[in-house]
């Protein structure tokens, strides 16, 4: 073994993390590293927990450092072990389950644990917290059945969780106890501000309301306050705040006051002993955001190195709330107090509201809502202590006004000659010197590197733009965009690249695909084969390159699976329309199989649902006989055309919106997309087919037709932008064979139309399939050649025998003679 | 686990499994799902994913290892344990070809563990 000197973390958390990464670039080789973790899992990002819970993040994308990063440092990770005592005599740290890890330094990162209010009930199923992967795994597991979660505390923490639940289809309340939501973050307008902003995207507000129990027998049923009022609930979040975990160096003798108290190099009372992050207390505070965590990380990271030393000092520290679409940001005083003034911009009808409190000319807090673009401007003006007297009557416009037309070169040229230590990255404490010098040192000429090299811009990604611009300003040329993310990790190349090497070489076949470009693995995974599978089906719609090992179940079965492993059948009915032949052939199926459930679709037609799989065949087989098609309620594909009555009954209607719907319907069936496609028919501006939330929607008008496209009616609605007017029918197929042409190859596999077309502009949709008449016109020719191959009914091939090995079991061995067992 | 305490069963040809591809086998033990890996190997596991009881025969395979239907968790067709991060494991059955035919090892009356969530597991 190795004589070099024991080093032992005890806390794998974001600051223990932190100051592991800085000691390893200072001093790769001084010490045997051993770091203790209680969770399970490898190092994460916790402030990325909200996007993963409101579903904007993927676990992937949260982990900081895989296993393999501790092995190829030489760190020994233990993880899912807790250290239960230190004992500083014989310098040895004790796990839970007895090991004892002899230490010549150590330090404490153990973080904070969240406080849970002692009320009845507190140990009920579905009373969690919001502070680990474990407890956004719960939440997550909870909201997938939809019903209501209550909130507890309307802090940032709070309101990241009501937000991510709402988003994951929750009910939400938010139960806090003051009268004003982010009161230590906002002043008392911008809280009233964001408040009926949350009211406005469906989240509920209690206010002034003080949790007195939580009801329900074995599970959380709902909660009760102290007016004797009550709300229902399935899930009941608690996130009142944090308290630092001391326990552990409380039992080894080190002395903690609300934390464990550090000097300004972050040692404890025992030399030997460094701590930092949420479970220290520095002069009198203890923290809470990364910001200062990561500078603490820095100075033991030094000390540890032995390379001169830092003391740690506290800066002022914005905070954001993380909620999509809603900016704030704030820092320092939020309100006046004698001897400052504040400056106040508030723009109702924007939704924007700016204050900055002046005390003798300098900046000393700063409350932004609605638009925080400015919130690193006026950061910058406070930390550096600038006088802004000369300009403060256009300060609140913001930088781009103080400073009059933007210099050559734009913010990268200012940043460039900003001072080396402005903060560029707030979450990483990142500054502007560190970036610059990384990027000429290293040769880096992607945003990506940069963020790798540096952190600025890896955690909350706000000032991923300055940082951008810097490399612009230092790189120049060299820079390269590489806007697309790699497909998945078995390649470096995205979407468009990949699909363009298809069609240009022509490879149609998944597998020569693969040994073309490279991919790192034999059979690519379980992301990348659907992808590749759609791309070859839509380039060669007249080549058998279909490989159904390469689509998702549903798709391959053309059913849906169910949680319990039963499928859902969805027969098509054109245009919403269905006749008594129909009824009658899917009611006698119903009764033949014993379907458990029938339910009318909000796509206009009758799902089966719970059919068993060995069953499918033959219900496809009867569906069959009374002319009835796959509804394709399963994939990629096109799904319904919902109508509405049109002309042909409804008083308002001004063209027969139900035949142009079962036209397009017939035109469109069968066809597979990067994702689905839902189109609608209404007969006026009443719209009651909902067309404007439809991929491809038209509105019947007086004159003709208005086309819509890129709407979306699930996770996040999108209304439709309006495409053009058209006078006849015709060119209402016409406009769509060419659109969903467009969108089939030019779509990343799993982009609906609403973000194919926010990515790329309603413009360039225009310019392809209104303005172009001829280039329309080859679009939907090439619709409907593709078209003329896809309209082949799945099912009716599946009841004629294709594929039967899918649906039947390879063997029966039930009747062993162990059976019985 | 030992040779004698399992009892072979023929359970088809070898060919009526395809690459990359699964079939079930129902057994009094449950349903066994049988896979034949990227490098060409036959495989069985039980068919329910440690997470919620999905149907791995379901899944997409890629290499040795196979994503359930329902949530996406990855199990390694090897050991039967769930890639990282997540948690979880199935049964492993051996297999062995032989003359073209696909015989599967199941000991006899043995039973599979209650698969449960890990995240449900973790919540207790
Ligand atoms: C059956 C149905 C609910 C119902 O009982 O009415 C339904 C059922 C499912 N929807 Fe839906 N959606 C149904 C209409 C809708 C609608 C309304 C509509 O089409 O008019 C929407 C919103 C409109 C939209 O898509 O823009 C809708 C938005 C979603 C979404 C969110 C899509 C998005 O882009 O945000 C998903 C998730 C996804 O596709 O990834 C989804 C996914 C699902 C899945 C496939 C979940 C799954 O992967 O297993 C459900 C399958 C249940 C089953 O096994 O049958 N379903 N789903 C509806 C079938 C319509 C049909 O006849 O085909
Ligand atoms: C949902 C959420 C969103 C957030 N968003 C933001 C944000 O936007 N901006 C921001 O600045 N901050 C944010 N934060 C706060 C930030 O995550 C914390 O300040 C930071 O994680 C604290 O780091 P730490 O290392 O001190 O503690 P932690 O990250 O909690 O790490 C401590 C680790 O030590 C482990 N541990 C404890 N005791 C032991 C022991 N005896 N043995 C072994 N292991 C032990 C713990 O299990 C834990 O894994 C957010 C926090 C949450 C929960
Ligand atoms: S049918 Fe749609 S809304 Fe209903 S639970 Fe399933 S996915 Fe969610
Ligand atoms: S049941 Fe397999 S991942 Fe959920």
């Amino acid at each position: 073994m190795s004589a070099r000197p024991r080093l032992v973390f005890v806390g794998n958390g974001m600051a223990g993390t932190r100051a592991l990464e800085e000691l390893l670039e200072l001093a790769p080789e001084r010490y045997d590293v051993t770091v203790f973790g209680d969770e399970p899992h490898p190092a994460y990002n916790r402030i990325l927990l909200s996007p993963l819970l409101a579903g904007e993040a993927s676990e992937q994308e949260i982990i900081v450092h895989d296993r393999a990063w501790y092995e190829a440092h030489g760190v020994r990770l233990v993880s899912g072990c807790r250290v239960v005592a230190i004992d500083r005599g014989r310098r040895v740290a004790v796990a839970d389950d007895g090991a004892e890890t002899p230490f010549d330094r150590l330090v404490l990162a153990t973080g904070a644990s969240p406080i849970m209010l002692d009320i009845p009930g507190r140990e009920l199923r579905g009373v969690v917290s919001f502070r680990s992967l474990r407890d956004v795994a719960t939440m997550v597991e909870h909201a997938r059945d939809g019903g209501r979660a209550v909130v507890i505390g309307g802090g940032l923490l709070g309101l990241e969780a009501a937000w991510g639940l709402l988003r994951r289809g929750m009910t939400v309340t938010v139960v806090h106890l003051l009268d004003q939501i982010l009161e230590r973050q906002l002043d008392r307008t911008a809280s009233a501000l964001l408040q009926r902003r949350l009211e406005a995207e469906g989240i509920a507000f209690r206010m002034e309301a003080e949790t007195q129990a939580i009801l329900g027998a074995d599970r959380v049923t709902g909660a009760r306050f102290s007016d004797g009022s009550t709300v229902g609930a399935d899930l009941v979040v608690m996130a009142i705040g944090i308290r630092p975990n001391v326990a552990l160096a409380r039992g080894s003798s080190l002395p903690c006051e609300r934390g464990v108290l550090v000097n300004d190099v972050m040692q404890t009372y025992d030399p030997r002993i460094y701590a930092l992050g949420e479970c220290v207390e520095h002069r009198g505070r203890t923290f809470g955001l990364v910001a200062p965590l990561f500078d603490q990380a820095r100075v033991v990271a030094n000390q540890l190195a032995e390379d001169g030393y830092f003391a740690y000092r506290e800066q002022p520290m914005a905070t954001r709330l993380k909620v999509t679409g809603i900016d704030t940001l704030s820092v320092g005083e939020l309100s006046a107090t004698p001897g400052a003034e504040e400056i106040v911009l508030s723009d109702a009808s924007r939704g924007v509201y700016k204050k900055v409190v002046v005390r003798e000319g300098k900046i000393t807090g700063v409350v932004l809502f609605g638009d925080a673009s400015d919130g690193g401007y006026f950061l910058d003006l406070m930390r550096d202590g600038v006088d802004v007297t000369p300009f403060r009557g256009e300060l609140l416009l913001g930088r781009g006004f103080v400073e009059g037309a933007p210099a050559a070169g734009g913010e990268g040229a200012r940043l460039l000659a900003a001072a080396d230590e402005t903060r560029i990255c707030d979450c990483n404490g990142v500054c502007k010197a560190t970036i610059v010098a990384t990027i000429r040192a290293k040769g880096l000429t992607t945003l990506d590197a940069v963020k790798r090299h540096t952190k600025a811009g890896a955690s909350c990604g706000a000032c991923s733009p300055k940082v951008e611009a810097l490399l612009e300003a230092v790189a120049g040329a060299a820079v390269e965009r590489p806007a697309v993310a790699p497909m998945c990790g078995c390649t470096d190349l995205g979407h468009d690249e990949v699909r363009a090497a298809i069609t240009s070489a022509g490879l149609d076949r998944i597998d020569a695909v693969m040994t073309a470009l490279d991919w790192r693995t034999p059979d690519g995974c379980s992301r990348c084969r659907p992808a590749l599978n759609y791309y070859l089906v839509c380039a060669f719609p007249d080549r058998p390159v279909d490989d159904p090992r390469s689509r998702v179940v549903n798709e391959r079965v053309h059913a849906n699976i169910q949680k319990d492993g039963t499928y859902s059948v969805v027969p098509r009915m054109f245009g919403g329309l269905t006749t008594a032949a129909e009824l009658r052939a899917i009611a006698d199926v119903v009764d033949k199989y014993a379907i458990p459930t029938v339910k009318v679709t909000g796509g206009q037609r009758v799902d089966l649902l719970g059919v068993k799989k060995e069953d499918l065949p033959a219900v496809w087989a009867d569906l069959g006989r009374a002319g009835m098609v796959s509804g394709h309620a399963y994939g990629k594909a096109l799904r319904t055309v919902k109508t509405c009555v049109g002309s042909e009954w409804c008083r308002y209607g001004v063209q027969d919106s139900t035949a142009l719907g079962v036209a397009l319907e017939r035109m469109c069936w069968g066809a597979w997309a990067p994702h689905k496609v839902k189109l609608a028919v209404s007969g006026c501006p009443r719209n009651c087919a909902e067309a404007t939330i439809k991929d491809f929607g038209v509105v019947a008008i007086d004159e003709g037709w208005e086309l819509h496209v890129g709407g979306n009616g699930g996770i996040k609605v999108r209304a439709t932008d309006v495409l053009c007017r058209v006078a006849t029918a015709e060119a209402v197929m016409e406009h769509c064979g060419a659109f969903l042409q467009l969108y089939r190859e030019e779509a990343r596999y799993l982009e609906r139309t609403a973000h194919w077309v926010e990515r790329v502009g309603i413009e360039l949709v225009r310019a392809r399939v209104v303005e172009d008449a001829g280039g329309r016109a080859t679009l939907h020719a090439r619709f409907l050649a593709s078209q003329a191959h896809a309209q082949v009914d799945p099912w009716a091939e599946r009841a004629a025998g294709h594929d039967a090995h899918e649906f039947a079991p390879l063997a029966r061995l039930a009747d062993e003679p162990w059976a019985a067992e | 686990m030992r040779e004698e305490t399992l009892e072979w069963h023929q359970i088809g040809a070898d060919d009526a499994v395809p690459r990359l591809g699964a079939r079930v086998v129902e057994t009094a033990q449950g349903r066994v799902a049988v896979f034949r890996d990227g490098t060409g190997a036959v495989r069985a596991i039980d068919d329910a994913c440690p997470h919620r009881g999905g149907p791995l025969s379901e899944g997409i395979v890629a290499g040795t290892e196979v994503s359930c239907p329902l949530h996406g968790m990855c199990i390694s067709l090897i050991d039967g344990r769930a890639i990282e991060p997540d948690e979880g494991e199935v049964r492993v059955h051996p297999v062995r070809v032989v003359g073209g035919v696909i015989h599967l090892g199941l000991v006899p009356g043995a039973r599979r563990a209650a698969g449960a969530c890990s995240a449900v597991r973790e919540a207790r």
